[in-house]
């Protein structure tokens, strides 16, 4: 078990409040993944942890507010052994139905007090520290022994070697969880085809899953190679989960750029007052409540979206098939490469501190590749947000079988003239993209003028 | 094209089809000149050369002594004073003792002058087993020459490979190595006019498939071949290569076939260890692993020294019912 503590994020912090948990006990964590948003003195943070391995218990609910050190959360550093996490999962389950509490978002915490800076009982995870090297750590991890359990007779106690050896020999546990022998190819076409190579039986060499076996566990028409559905389709965890992922983006863009007659349409949108507003409605909002230009540019393309359906929409089967509702898929980029483009379903109808929240949760698990179905399908229109990377102007590729893509740069402050005098003022330049299948540019003009109007009346986005 | 006016009707051997390619390469251009063991008086210890000294007299089909460093060594000056030779080696086994020539100098000059002296050699020599003439005239080691950088390697495995092969090696102003397969020289076939001239770069496809790739050259062709026929028979559609060049390997062609059949075979007539074989399957791991629905197979010769008496030999080679199983390992 590995401690997730309260970080340091700054020389001057001692302290820090933890606001919201992205993962719930049970959840499988990867090093570098964003698992808490803390909130400090200057700012709110997304925590990273730097462990694989499963969540186990969370030990401080959102709101309370420790020290730096403080232990949050235990990772029990394990990936390998599906059975086991299947059972911790129930143990913990079990274990989050007894504390009463607010229904939190992703998984139940244990009860704390309410009030703030709660200095955590050291017994509370109740685990004494193990001195074990990195040698030790695999060699149990892989045998399923845990080093808490052993009686170390090292100098100071410490574990050897051979006390893991012995503890393995003596429960009988040397057969390490045998790997699933998958052919490379079948690994590529299960995560392409969405199969869960676990329950597929293998009939090659020593029951090795081949191409064959995966296709017969597919579900619907088994094609050969048949092409990923969705982009999103590859977001969960894989080992070749890069590579997947770019051949999926690669035939999705290839397959819009072939298809799909794209006509691109530009105006610069004049921000300042949407920038005042933000910067007057963020100097009263607490941190956690805080908006990015994000959120105002994320509604307006969505009400606009509402009142230009033309766009808001699929292209199929040669017609076009209005949404039933304002999806706004937003295009997030991935640690590691690649993209989704996961739906804020509803988005027009989002206030906006409601929306700036869903973003964040959104981007968040796209990040750690945990979306839900309903978002990964079904977006109307989206929005490629590239402002945060500095660009001014970007001409978005369509997501098939959408019809639009509307794309953001960097709101930056620009010579502009403003009632016949030239003046610096924030700006940003909206694009989109649509197809000419479906709407000609008019349609699209209206669509960019009405994100420019919205803009102008932040207060009523 | 070559005598006769009516080629493409005309049945023709491998060592027909060479000669013709000799023939035609002599007349073309006066700095092409035959040298070797026997090329002259006897015609070639395989017949190859059969003939030409009468047409192209001894200034230009010439007979060297026993010693293959030494013709080697003056194919490669003669090229660098402006020849273009043709330099016949009796089998792979004899070229070991050129071999220093062939590595430091023909394949190295043109580097070590910084470009000043390209060779433009070409070496011929047989390769392979399967005519009981022992250990010392049976070895496949072209892939050694393979691993050399500075050549290009090349392995005709067909009577139109064969005739078509030597002018653009010819034309390449830098050391080529023909292997010439010595169960190839009786093969029969007829020569159909080619389309274009042999592409030295691509490997070629033989036989098209869609459930396994067998990998080859050279003399394990007409094998891989046979084996794929069998293979059709049992429902197996097995996809032929012919790598043609051993150097510089097609990477693009092994690596799309395997994106189609997504098994490999390997048929090298060379020793495993350290072989050709052995190169093809780490690219194929390099480039295509998310490709391989099974382990690449090799099929390869015994690591012997290749046994005279003839069942034995048999014994050593690989065998198109060798490639048979090994596809049936990979694809069952």
């Amino acid at each position: 078990m590995a401690e997730f503590t309260m970080p340091s994020l700054g020389a001057d912090m001692d302290e820090g409040t933890l606001q919201e948990w992205l993962v719930g006990p049970g959840d499988l964590v990867h090093k570098g993944d964003p698992v808490a948003v803390v909130e400090t003195a200057k700012s709110t943070i997304e925590v990273e942890c730097f462990e694989t391995g499963t969540m186990g218990k969370l030990l401080v609910a959102p709101g309370t507010t420790v020290p730096v050190g403080t232990a949050l959360a235990l990772i029990e550093p394990t990936a390998e052994e599906p059975k086991g996490r299947e059972k911790r999962r129930k143990a913990e389950k079990a274990e989050e139905k007894r504390p009463a509490g607010p229904a939190p978002k992703h998984a139940a915490h244990p009860a704390q007090p309410e009030s703030a800076r709660v200095t955590v009982p050291s017994d509370v995870h109740g685990l004494r520290h193990i001195e074990a090297g990195p040698l030790l750590r695999h060699l149990a991890e892989r045998s399923g022994i845990e080093l808490e359990t052993l009686q170390g007779s090292g100098p100071g106690g410490r574990i050897t070697r051979t006390d893991v050896e012995q503890a393995v020999a003596a429960t009988g546990a040397a057969a390490p969880p045998s790997r699933l022998r998958v052919s490379p190819f079948a690994r590529r076409l299960a995560a392409e085809l969405d199969v869960d190579l676990a329950a597929v039986a293998g009939t090659g060499k020593d029951g090795a899953v081949r191409a064959d076996d995966v296709r017969r566990a597919a579900p619907g028409p088994t094609t050969t190679a048949a092409p990923p559905r969705h982009v999103a389709a590859a977001a969960r965890p894989s080992e070749d989960r890069a590579s997947t992922m770019r051949q999926a983006i690669a035939g999705l863009m290839a397959r819009a750029n072939r298809d799909i007659p794209h006509y691109y349409l530009s105006t610069t949108v004049d921000m300042a007052t949407a920038m005042d507003w933000l910067r007057e409605h963020n100097r009263r909002s607490p941190v956690g409540e805080r908006l990015l230009p994000a959120a105002l540019l994320l509604k307006a393309a969505a009400l606009a979206a509402r009142e230009v359906p033309e766009l808001n929409g699929i292209w199929t089967e040669d017609r076009f098939t209005a949404g039933d509702g304002v999806h706004l898929g937003v295009a997030v980029s991935l640690r590691g490469g690649g993209l989704v483009a996961p739906a804020l379903r509803d988005a027009d109808t989002l206030e906006l501190p409601r929306l700036m929240t869903a973003l964040k949760d959104l981007v968040a698990r796209a990040r750690t590749g945990r979306l839900r179905g309903s978002e990964v399908s079904g977006p109307t229109i989206t929005v490629t947000n590239l402002g945060d990377q500095g660009v001014e102007t970007v001409f978005g590729v369509i997501y098939p079988p959408q019809v639009a893509l509307v794309g953001f740069g960097r709101v930056t402050d620009r010579p502009c003239a403003v009632d016949g005098l030239l003046g610096v003022r924030p700006v940003v330049t909206a694009t989109l993209s649509a197809d000419h299948r479906a709407t000609d540019g008019a349609v699209g003009a209206r669509y960019l003028t009405a994100v420019d109007r919205l803009l102008q009346k932040p207060e009523e986005l | 094209m070559g005598s006769g006016g009516h080629p493409e009707e005309a049945k023709t051997t491998y060592r027909e089809a060479m000669r013709e390619a000799l023939r035609e390469a002599l007349r073309a251009d006066e700095r092409v000149f035959l040298m070797g063991e026997d090329v002259g008086r006897y015609g070639g210890c395989f017949g190859v050369s059969l003939g030409l000294l009468e047409e192209f007299g001894p200034d230009r089909v010439r007979d060297t002594p026993l010693s293959e460093s030494a013709f080697v060594g003056a194919g490669i000056g003669a090229a660098l004073a402006g020849m273009r030779p043709i330099v016949e080696i009796m089998t792979v086994n004899f070229s070991l003792l050129a071999l220093d020539q062939i590595l430091n100098n023909a394949a190295t000059l043109l580097h070590m002058s910084g470009g000043q002296l390209p060779v433009p050699l070409v070496i011929r020599m047989t390769t392979g087993a399967g005519r009981q003439l022992a250990a010392q005239h049976s070895h496949s080691l072209e892939g050694w020459y393979a691993h050399i950088p500075g050549i290009r390697v090349l392995a005709p495995a067909t009577i139109e490979d064969a005739r078509h092969m030597l002018a653009p090696a010819l034309a390449d102003p830098d050391p080529v190595l023909i292997f010439e397969h010595g169960s190839l020289y009786n093969a029969v076939g007829e020569l159909a006019p080619p389309a274009a001239p042999v592409d030295l770069d691509h490997a070629a496809i033989r036989r098209p498939g869609t459930d396994i790739s067998l990998i080859t050259y050279g003399g394990s062709l007409p094998k891989a071949l046979t084996a794929a026929d069998e293979l059709a028979a049992e429902g197996i559609s097995a996809e032929v290569i012919d790598l043609r060049t051993l150097r510089p390997l097609d990477d693009a062609t092994i690596a799309a076939s395997v994106a189609r059949t997504h098994r490999v075979v390997i048929v090298d007539e060379a020793w495993r260890t350290g072989s050709l074989a052995a190169e093809i399957s780490a690219r194929i791991a390099e480039q295509s692993f998310y490709e391989l629905d099974a382990p690449v197979e090799r099929v390869c010769s015994a690591e012997v020294p290749i046994p005279y008496a003839r069942r034995l030999e048999e014994a050593a080679l690989p065998q198109s019912a060798d490639i048979v199983s090994a596809a049936h390992r990979a694809v069952d």
